[in-house]
């Protein structure tokens, strides 16, 4: 049971285990809003999708006793209200910010209020494969110590790559997204397409979210979340709609936000506030600038209206 | 008479968004066992029912007149501000910083110099966003978003570092300000003159959008960027500065919040008013004018929720909830404004 | 100012006594005093089912809505700004409510003074300790001082830490917390002078991510016993269990969630601590200003010991809190060194718990790894 103190290896260590746990919901959830924004359209309503799918997560597996059905629940209720989002925005003159912040909204609050029964009691969790057998460092142990969604999302992104720049789908996607007037006049219904995408996105944010409750911190209550819905749109932008780029990004926000913690737990006392706002600065910092002022983003979809 | 037509049409489908929305709320609380007519009946009471729930409703409201400007006059350039809650924290700081750190002289000179204060604080921060904006082509919503968290985290960290009251011990907390610099209450009310600095605020706002050649060439952005540059507007500074004065409403809001409830700059001041204001300039949509009743209805709405939390037992969030079916409602009702004007106003 | 502590808790003793000796409530003389429902108002800053503090004054809450007479309104989540006031002012003029506890620390300046003042006859009870003489006479403070229970935490911790390290989640480094930390490592140091105790400071009351990563963050650094100071545990209990370490609580008690790691906890009792305040309101006898009270006045306890307790460490852990029970016992005394070095209570000096010096603590003692400014 006795851990050494690992000293300042800690640090980057616990980066690197931060990075793998934290990373998880942002995986998902930026991975959905990339297919998402590839069709032309914003669904900043993904913040409401991770407490929604959280809570649905936490809820069902609670009454079923299988974590499994907790996760495909939770997918389902964001894909509800991707669906929602689709259907709003699809309608003329409807702005598709708002209605993200709308979903948002809606999404946290009937959560929350169809999750208060659920604070109190124990669900079972997700469990996680342990890649450390090899070490016998306790810390390394605990930080190889990686749960199977993440290995999904991993896995996912090179697929969704693949199946953007492959398939009919991913060319049709691609094709509303950049240009809706060349899709119509292919025949293809621009707010079907965009439907299935945002709610296709929708299902991913809510397994990320079932992550959060699921697995880590891994149980369910009303401050799980803090943002990091919204940060994953962020990182879409950043990660230039890329699914293995929103990877990457992905990772390097977790190992940000487990920056804070590890750096007091080595002496390092001040700021800490700070510390803890260090993955948006870095987002911030890096929108800065990797864009630049009159050149439009030329990887953007067309379609987005967010240059 | 053709802005006030606007602003009069600007609530007409809001309005109609709002009762169609209680029937849905209601039609959640009966699923959720609840009776809805008993919450009808008591989020009137609590919001309009008596002349102390109204007091409530006004006090809740005045907060939010200011921040929903944070969002509402960058829309009329056609972006979508979100900053509202970081300018406000931004601008508690500093207008508290004045307060206290500003040479002694009399109280009302000290109380200017807290009231520009806080519009710098919360000036800055948007304003910036509105350069980044423009000139680094960073997207308006995300990094108002981001701004936000950091400059809470800015925040807490001076308020509990370097700005910290020893004495305030349990609860970290800045210096008080002296007591004559404090904002009282509005005469014969229990509601503190933030509420008129935000009406007041509105208004001026409502006159330079609307009655300006400036605000005019706001609104000319907004439509058509590429039509704007074309003619000469400098798009760029424009940008800068409707941001920044969005975030002075948003910042001054802050101040209000220390001057006149708190005394004091602490985390209690960031309990997200300006997140709500991003919903109240959506439901006024963007109107400075309509920006005043929208506030104060959900204002009447927040105050009502004590009261159905108390006798209904049901839990907080389904304030939350009413929020967002109001929100959505609404925003699918923007596709009627096209169709049925009564005024036949057009966009201008 | 020690004297008037001391003859409160006298008086607050003897109204124990006499309410005790009244047998159950429900057959209490007492309560006749009204004849009809008082309604009694509950606020909570954050959600009720926190499995922490909010929860832990919603017990308090439950215990008295089953006192006859009494009417319960209770209202969750209500910020510390000016809704407070108004959700005060509603209870009292809507409700009708004439006793209020307000629970939350941050309610009390400017908030509770400002109503106390425009309702003189409402009676408002606030847990925090922060009641004096230069305030309204219907605000009263409350407070537990749970860093004797946490005390009793750090004995028990000090027998099952193999590594000699342990670890602390706290919120704000504010003196409630920096006392909670420091009686927990005195404990510890009782049983073994060499004990280091890890804090993390998360900066928030309640945010799951970071106290997971920062419970993590201990275990990485060598921790193998845990405790916290967050509003709600449960995640920190949690993180935990999963790396092993073992569990000391805090709020409530955190057992369900893994009874073989749990070891013990500093808990409330609210629900004795609240009986006892409405029955003496019942029966039209003042209430003390300034109630406080540890282990003894039963306004705090230990959770029981957990399976891994070995009887050495109940038996040490149980002689201290006998001493607690009986008597006074100063946990701060001098000479006592703060974790830079420097004396911070002389030799000689030993400072019981009402001490108001005790109120301002700012320091971290001796084997605290870690640092109050931030």
């Amino acid at each position: 049971m006795a851990d050494p103190a690992l000293g300042w290896i800690g640090v980057p260590l616990a980066v690197f285990a931060g990075a793998i746990r934290v990373s998880t919901p942002f995986l998902f959830v930026s991975m959905g809003e990339c297919i998402t924004e590839r069709s032309g359209r914003v669904n900043l309503g993904l913040e409401g999708n991770l407490v929604m799918g959280a809570m649905m997560g936490y809820g069902v597996s609670f009454i079923t006793g299988n974590p499994w059905i907790g996760v495909l629940a939770a997918g389902f209720s964001g894909a509800i209200l991707g669906t929602l989002h689709a259907f709003a925005c699809g309608l003329p003159r409807v702005n598709h910010i708002a209605v993200g912040i709308a979903i948002m909204l809606l999404g946290t609050g009937i959560a929350f209020y169809l999750g208060q029964p659920f604070v109190q009691p124990k669900a079972p969790n997700l469990q996680s494969i342990d890649l450390g057998w090899w070490t016998d460092i306790p810390q390394l142990k605990a930080a190889l110590q990686i749960n199977i969604l993440f290995i999904i999302g991993v896995i996912l992104a090179p697929v969704l790559v693949w199946g953007l720049n492959n398939t009919r789908w991913g060319m049709i996607v691609r094709m509303v997204g950049d240009s809706a007037d060349a899709a119509r006049s292919m025949g293809y219904s621009v707010n079907f397409v965009r439907l299935m995408a945002t709610t296709f996105g929708g299902f991913l944010a809510g397994i990320g979210g079932s992550f959060l409750s699921l697995y880590y911190p891994g149980s369910w209550n009303e401050g799980l979340s803090s943002g990091q819905g919204l940060m994953a749109v962020a990182l879409v932008i950043f990660a230039r709609w890329d699914p293995i780029k929103c990877l990457w990004a992905s990772l390097l926000f977790g190992g940000a936000g487990a920056l804070g913690p590890a750096l007091q737990s080595v002496g390092i006392q001040s700021g800490y506030y700070l510390f803890f706002a260090a993955p948006y600065i870095l987002t911030l910092c890096i929108m800065i600038f990797t864009l630049s002022g009159k050149r439009k983003m030329k990887d953007a979809p067309g379609e987005l209206n967010i240059g | 008479m053709h802005h006030i037509k606007s602003a009069v049409d600007a609530l007409r489908i809001p309005l109609l968004a709002i009762i169609v929305s209680m029937v849905f709320f209601g039609i959640f609380m009966m699923i959720a066992g609840v009776d809805p007519f008993e919450v009808y009946y008591l989020m009137y009471r609590g919001a309009f029912g008596t002349w102390f729930s109204w007091q409530n409703s006004f006090l809740r409201a005045a907060p939010l007149i200011l921040t929903a400007l944070c969002t509402a006059l960058p829309a009329q350039m056609g972006m979508v501000v979100i900053g509202g809650e970081g300018a406000l924290v931004l601008g508690g700081l500093i207008g508290t910083m004045a307060g206290l750190y500003a040479p002694p002289t009399i109280p009302i000179v000290t109380q200017i110099a807290m009231v520009l204060g806080g519009m710098l604080g919360g000036a800055l921060l948007i304003g910036f966003a509105g350069y980044l904006r423009y000139y680094r082509g960073v997207n308006e919503t995300i990094s108002t978003l981001l701004l936000t968290y950091i400059a809470i985290a800015v925040f807490n960290h001076i308020v509990e570092g370097p700005m910290r009251d020893p004495a305030s011990l349990n609860k970290p907390s800045t210096l008080p300000l002296p007591d004559n610099v404090l904002i009282g209450s509005i005469p014969g009310m229990d509601v503190h003159w933030g509420l008129v600095f935000g009406i007041v605020f509105c208004a001026f706002a409502y006159l330079l959008v609307f009655h300006t050649t400036w605000g005019f060439a706001a609104r000319v952005t907004g439509g058509n960027v590429k039509a704007a540059k074309m003619v000469g507007l400098k798009v760029g500074p424009l940008t800068v500065i409707v941001f920044a004065i969005g975030g002075a409403a948003a910042g001054l809001a802050g101040m209000i919040e220390v001057a006149a409830v708190h005394t004091q700059a602490n985390a209690s001041i960031a309990v997200g008013y300006g997140f709500t204001g991003i919903l109240v300039a959506f439901l006024a949509r963007h109107n400075p004018l309509a920006i005043i009743p929208v506030a104060i209805l959900l204002g009447g709405i927040g105050a009502s929720g004590g009261l159905l939390q108390r006798r209904l037992e049901l839990p907080d969030a389904s304030v939350l909830v009413l929020q967002g079916i109001i929100f959505l409602v609404l925003l699918t009702f923007e596709t009627l404004h096209g169709r049925t004007n009564i005024f036949h106003v057009r966009k201008a | 100012m020690t004297n008037n502590y001391t003859f409160s808790r006298r008086r607050f003793l003897g109204g124990l006594a006499a309410a005790g000796a009244a047998g159950a409530v429900a057959t209490t003389p007492f309560s006749q005093a009204f004849a009809k429902n008082v309604t009694v108002g509950f606020i909570y800053v954050g959600p009720r089912g926190d499995f922490g503090y909010n929860q832990a004054h919603a017990e308090g809450a439950a215990a008295v809505k089953k006192i006859p007479g009494i009417k319960v309104v209770e209202e969750e989540k209500v910020p510390e700004t000016i809704a407070v006031q108004k959700t005060m002012e509603s209870m009292i003029n809507l409700d009708g409510a004439t006793l209020l506890f307000p629970t939350s620390f941050g309610y009390y300046n400017p908030h509770i003074l400002k109503m106390a003042k425009k309702y003189p006859n409402v009676t408002f009870m606030h847990s925090g300790g922060l009641w004096s003489d230069k305030h309204p006479k219907n605000a009263h403070s409350y407070f537990g001082y749970i860093d004797e229970a946490q005390y009793l935490s750090g004995i028990v911790a000090g027998y099952a830490t193999k590594t000699k390290k342990l670890g602390f989640v706290a919120a704000k480094p504010i003196p409630q917390v920096l006392r909670n930390i420091n009686a927990f490592t005195l404990g510890a140091r009782l049983v073994n002078p060499g004990i280091e105790t890890q804090v993390i400071f998360t900066g928030e009351w309640s945010m799951p991510l970071k106290e997971a990563e920062a419970t993590n963050s201990l275990a990485d650094q060598g921790a193998d016993v845990v405790t916290c100071h967050v509003d709600g545990p449960k995640v920190v209990m949690e993180t935990a269990a999963k790396r092993a370490m073992f569990l000391c609580g805090y709020h409530a008690s955190q057992a369900p969630l893994d009874p073989q790691k749990y070891l013990t906890g500093a808990e409330w009792d609210w629900p004795a601590t609240y009986t006892k305040i409405i029955n003496d309101y019942m029966a039209g006898k003042p209430i003390d200003n300034l109630i406080r009270g540890g282990l003894k006045e039963a306004i705090v306890k230990s959770s029981a010991y957990g399976p891994a307790v070995t009887a050495e460490a109940r038996k040490h852990a149980d002689a201290v809190k006998a001493k607690f029970l009986t008597g006074n016992v100063a946990l701060y005394k001098g000479p006592l060194k703060d974790n830079k070095g420097k004396i911070v209570i002389p030799v000689g000096t030993s400072l019981e718990q009402t001490n108001i010096e005790l109120e301002k603590m700012n320091y971290l003692v001796e084997g605290v790894i870690g640092s109050v400014s931030s």
